[in-house]
């Protein structure tokens, strides 16, 4: 199983309840592919950077989905049969995520050995601490 | 005598070397740090569009590390990034006309 983001746009003068339509369509078709959805967010209608199958807009659905190759291969025949939507991305975000936990691991035990090293930090620098950890 | 004479040379002088003689710049350019570095973003989301398409220039190209201060790992992170925001159509391959 892998970590998948699957984005698509789907035509701007589609309404709102065959969008939703689609999305529950396409959580099905998660489903019984042997997936998993996390998540879908609906990003809501854009301006298209480009002019896509003659579009200026375009109403973007977002997936998190857990899955196979199989389960991408399936969404993705799917989506392509679907006239309503007019481009879709898949993104594998398994490195992503990895790199992720890694920086914040690293960001954690960088600040345990600050806290350890200087126990009282001077007033200069008394200020700067509280506002990265507030960042972090 | 000599002491006032030498005291304005010697704090001349320097502001001297900098200037067109000494062929440096005179101006003193802020040293650029990594936006990711510095404000501790992780990953790079091709879906924030407000902030990668900061490091995208008018036409849509991607902008130098020299201009932007980004990092080298970061820098790679961002081309992905605004390379999958252009194939979504977040982004343009080259804007305007």
């Amino acid at each position: 199983m892998r970590n998948y983001e699957m984005v698509f746009i789907v035509r701007p003068d589609v309404n709102d309840d065959d969008v939703q339509k689609l999305i529950t369509q396409m959580e099905g078709v998660v489903a019984s592919a042997g997936g998993k959805v996390d998540k879908v967010e609906k990003m809501g209608r854009r301006r298209l950077a480009y002019r896509v199958s003659k579009q200026r807009e375009g109403f973007y659905v977002l997936f998190y989905i857990q899955g196979t190759g199989d389960t991408v291969k399936e969404f993705e025949r799917r989506l392509k049969v679907t006239d309503a939507v007019i481009k879709h991305m898949t993104v594998n975000t398994d490195e992503i995520l990895q790199r992720a936990a890694k920086f914040r691991l690293l960001r954690a035990k960088q600040e345990a050995k600050r806290r350890r090293s200087k126990p009282a930090p001077p007033a200069g620098q008394a200020p700067a601490a509280p506002a990265e950890i507030a960042q972090a | 005598m000599p002491a006032p004479r030498e005291g304005a040379p010697a704090g001349e002088r320097p502001a001297r070397r900098e200037g067109p003689g000494g062929g440096r710049k005179q101006y003193f350019r802020r040293r650029k740090v990594c936006k990711f570095c510095t404000e501790k973003i992780d990953v790079i989301d091709y879906k924030d569009v407000r902030l990668v398409s900061e490091f995208v220039a008018e036409r849509g190209k991607i902008l130098p590390r020299r201009l932007t201060g980004t990092c080298s790992t970061h820098q790679r992170a961002l081309s992905e990034a605004i390379k999958r925001a252009r194939n979504i159509a977040l982004l343009p391959f080259a804007a305007g006309t």
